[in-house]
């Protein structure tokens, strides 16, 4: 009796099974899963839920225009809630349970080391839509965001310039963790082979979320004062950039006096803050809303119209930024890449991705790199305005080329411009 | 020619400056910034009331060229067109204008202008303004021909408390770049004075952002010493109720705004009771709802008030959103007190520290003035005792808990002032709120003051030494080692209830 039963159990869940193994790959022939991995609460979220919307954005228009060799996109948004370990796990649960072709995600550097080993584990296919340090080269991973010699670089060498105010003192500003931490070494080591003393460089780090930021800017006022003109270079992440920008705006540090470059502040981050007492303060990006073009404005237009549709809030008043075009132009490369290869086989696409071009808000025509994963992009330095956009004072003639291993770090010139097993 | 006529017609209607020279206004929308900077010099040589208000124009980014575009410019421009005009500005009737264009001169001075500078000093009659503009007139005179005039510039600016004059004493001071030794000599004289006034500007400013730090740790803490100090209970929700007072002068900010625009500048004296009710409120229902069936199991009422703090924050999200909220600064608590050049002091900072006061007030006689802080504090004495007097201690324990809340939610109100408002804000400040409790002694309201603003004012010391990240390590290492020898924190109670 008991046996009985138990073959019985046995071969009706086994038929149970074998009927789900034949549905599966007929549900998923419908559709193509798209993972979203941006945090939507947490310290970051002030910077990462406007690239969720983008990406469920872009992933309608593609739907409306047909889709994806035919098939719909579905769009599986996870919340890693600004917690690095949970990146992973979330991960994780994309490729495994949820089997997305793609992933669209992270901001900071720490979340995006976090998932790095899962996605090469599970041999998934990340990408990355945030400037960050270089100093790496995934075979899993393309890199929309800039490399430090499309961002950084360029802003320190605009503020050395007679435009940028001939600055001759450094203070590198950033919060506590690896973006800020690299990236302070690599223009440290670039300001050095220019000729700036040690003793004209400041570093000075904060925790996640901090908040209080009066010893900073004093500490700052002082070194200033001590008679060469001064620049801030600024990787503060999250929102720790509201408080930072507003006890500057207090102080009365003035952009003519004392200019702040920032590598992660866009018109996003702007938004809650009276940035009236902030013109001329400076950022530096591949994209900036102000930038006038056709694929511009009906980019813009795109997100209002979207921002109204899903009731996001203060809908009226939504912006546009780096990170977002950056997603919007990786989704877009993805998918011209799923089509050349005609498969959304992780390694097929990954052949299929290098050479796609596409013609972005920013108004070039963008290239992904045949070898290096990483974008051709141009690079802008904006000036804060008064009404919380940039006014561009300084780009580069054409896109540039990303160098993930900076020349500035001893050892990588013997580092191969490719990722690793590709 | 007609075509160049008509141009020159449409830029000067545009423009509307017909005594200006045109070339000179057109310059200004020129691409690089050397010619807009050589035509801004042109125009401001020539004094005229309508290139002031063009400048002005310039600079606000309100002035467009002739194919109606906005001129934009960058910081090297914008400087020059701020001397510019602060030039133009000296004889500006107003003094306040005055007092800023002096400032605005201060910063970028050259020998050039040392002529037009004494006709100005000579000309001013407001001692205050003089006083700048002799400064000023010095810094312009520091490399004169002349060494009886560079000797009494250095020692004009011994009055000085800029930063900035300060270098240029320094510099004037060594022999590389004054080969005169009674000039090196009167600018080290002066170099001195201000390098003594500055560090005392500084550590005046050290010591503001220590009370500042302070008095925000005590309203983030004051709470905490009655439910936790005096109750003891252990409420780790007590972030939350901060929260909760965040975001009610969130919701109150947004009922200004909509409903009485033209007192946008008062609703945080609205949203202070508002915020203590509500957070009193919240604080009711914990209690009758679950902290009161576990009071003296200290353990269960941990978890359980933790997992309270998970619903609440969660309850945040889904009423507001995951994203922070954006809670603006009223104009009368924007911008700073200018003490000195070097320290400024943030006006909203300067409220936070009277408004912690006030509060304190507020508990002080609540609990040492009134007959309910008198139940409360024969409550936690000795129970039974109170009890058999007729007390009513469940409902004494209600209304204190919900009194704990209720300031807990001021504190979230100052909060909003400075941090930034989210669901989870109030995780940030559990751990320093427990940290301040301890340390001053469980059961005291002195010992959170002094501990609070100790640790206020340590922290911002070793902030300035050693940055940030080592100041929170190193203030954490310093409490545990404190509590290891005292575990009694720096105030401990007397007297024979203390063991029960």
């Amino acid at each position: 009796m008991l046996r009985r039963n138990f073959i019985k159990a046995t071969a009706v869940s086994i038929a149970l099974a074998a009927a789900g193994f034949v549905s599966q790959p007929a549900v998923a022939a419908d559709t193509i899963k798209v993972g979203i991995l941006h945090s939507l609460s947490g310290t970051m979220a002030i910077s990462e839920t406007a690239l969720k919307e983008t990406a469920l954005m872009t992933i309608a228009e593609i739907n409306a225009k047909g889709g994806v060799m035919g098939k719909q996109l579905e769009a599986v948004v996870v919340d890693p809630a600004s917690n690095w370990p949970l990146f992973a796990e979330k991960a994780r649960q994309l490729l495994t349970q949820d089997k997305v072709a793609v992933t669209f995600g992270c901001w900071t550097s720490v979340s995006r080391k976090s998932v790095n080993p899962v996605f090469k584990e599970l041999n998934g296919l990340l990408f990355y839509p945030v400037q960050y340090e270089g100093e790496e080269l995934e075979k899993n991973v393309f890199y929309t965001g800039a490399a430090p010699n499309q961002q950084a670089i360029p802003a320190v060498e605009y503020l050395m310039s007679k435009d940028g105010g001939s600055a001759k003192r450094w203070v590198l500003l950033g919060t506590d963790y690896v973006y800020p931490r690299t990236t302070n070494k690599i223009l440290r080591a670039f300001l050095k082979s220019k000729g700036v003393a040690e003793a004209d460089i400041m570093e000075e780090y904060t925790p996640f979320g901090h908040s209080d930021y009066q010893t900073i800017i004093a500490k700052i006022k002082k070194f200033a004062g001590e008679g060469k003109k001064t620049a801030v270079v600024s990787t503060i992440n999250g929102d720790s950039n509201v408080p930072f920008y507003k006890e500057l705006g207090n102080a009365g540090l003035k952009a003519t006096d004392v200019p702040v470059v920032a590598f992660s502040v866009g018109e996003e981050e702007l938004r809650g803050v009276d940035t009236k007492p902030l013109v001329g303060h400076l950022a530096a990006w591949n994209y900036f809303q102000s930038i006038k073009n056709p694929q511009n404005d009906a980019f813009i237009k795109m997100y209002r119209d979207w921002a109204k549709k899903q009731k996001l809030p203060k809908a009226e008043s939504v912006v546009t930024n780096d990170p977002m075009e950056a997603t919007y132009i990786g989704i877009h490369m993805w998918k011209q890449a799923v089509e050349k290869a005609k498969s959304t086989d992780v390694d097929k696409v990954i052949a299929a991705m290098g050479g796609q071009t596409f013609k972005a808000p920013s108004g070039f025509s963008i290239k992904m790199d045949e070898k290096n994963h990483h974008l051709h992009r141009a690079v802008f330095i904006g000036e804060v305005k008064g009404d919380g956009q940039f006014n561009v004072v300084w780009k580069t003639k054409g896109p540039v080329k990303a160098q993930p291993w900076s020349p500035f770090i001893a050892g990588n010139d013997k580092k191969k411009d490719e990722p690793e097993g590709k | 020619m007609r075509k160049l006529l008509l141009a020159l017609c449409c830029c000067l209607s545009a423009f509307a400056h017909a005594a200006l020279d045109p070339a000179a206004v057109r310059q200004l929308a020129a691409e690089e910034s050397d010619d807009k900077i050589a035509a801004i010099h042109r125009l401001a040589l020539t004094a005229e009331s309508e290139a002031l208000a063009l400048l002005q124009q310039l600079a606000d980014g309100t002035l467009k060229d002739d194919k109606g575009e906005d001129i934009t410019i960058n910081n090297r421009v914008r400087r020059e067109l701020e001397g510019a005009l602060a030039v133009l500005k000296l004889i500006d009737p107003d003094a306040t204008v005055r007092i800023k264009a002096v400032k605005e001169i201060a910063t970028n001075v050259d020998a050039g202008m040392a002529p037009m500078l004494a006709k100005a000093r000579d000309r001013e009659t407001d001692p205050k303004i003089r006083a700048l503009l002799v400064e000023v007139h010095a810094l312009a005179t520091l490399k004169d021909a002349d060494s009886k005039v560079r000797i009494a510039a250095a020692t004009a600016l011994a009055g000085s408390a800029d930063p900035n004059t300060k270098a240029v004493l320094k510099a004037q001071s060594e022999p590389a770049n004054e080969t005169e030794v009674e000039v090196r000599r009167a600018a080290f004289r002066s170099y001195l004075e201000v390098k003594d006034r500055l560090t005392l500007a500084e550590t005046i400013g050290r010591i503001f952002s220590g009370l500042s730090l302070g008095s925000i740790l005590l309203l983030a803490a004051l709470g905490l010493a009655i439910t936790y100090g005096v109750m003891g209970v252990i409420n780790m929700a007590h972030g939350e109720l901060l929260m909760i007072g965040a975001y009610a002068t969130y919701a109150i900010q947004g009922i200004f705004r909509a409903h009485f625009p033209a007192q946008l500048d008062w609703y945080l004296l609205a949203a202070v009771p508002v915020a203590f009710f509500a957070a009193a409120a919240v604080g009711v229902l914990l209690e009758r709802t679950v902290i009161r069936w576990l009071y003296g199991r200290a353990l269960e009422t941990l978890l359980a008030t933790w997992g309270l703090s998970l619903m609440l924050i969660q309850a945040a999200r889904v009423i507001f959103g995951a994203q922070n909220v954006e809670v603006a600064n009223p104009s009368w608590m924007s911008g700073g007190l200018e003490i000195l050049p070097s320290i400024v002091l943030p006006l909203n900072r300067i409220v936070i520290v009277g408004f912690a006061l006030f509060v304190l007030m507020l508990v002080w006689v609540l609990m040492n003035k009134t007959r309910l802080g008198m139940f409360v504090r024969a409550v936690t004495q000795n129970r039974a005792m109170a009890g058999c007097v007729g007390v009513p201690t469940g409902r004494i324990d209600t209304v204190a808990f919900a009194l704990g809340a209720g300031i807990a939610g001021l504190g979230g109100v100052a909060l909003s002032q400075i941090a930034n408002v989210g669901p989870d804000m109030g995780q940030g400040y559990i751990v320093d709120s427990f940290m301040v409790v301890v340390l001053g002694g469980v059961g005291q309201l002195a010992g959170a003051v002094w501990a609070a603003l100790g640790l206020g004012i340590v922290t911002k010391f070793i902030e300035s030494w050693a940055g940030a990240v080592i100041a929170k390590i190193v203030v954490l290492v310093f409490i545990i080692m404190f509590i290891q020898k005292r575990p009694q924190g720096l105030f401990a109670l007397k007297g024979r209830f203390v063991e029960s």
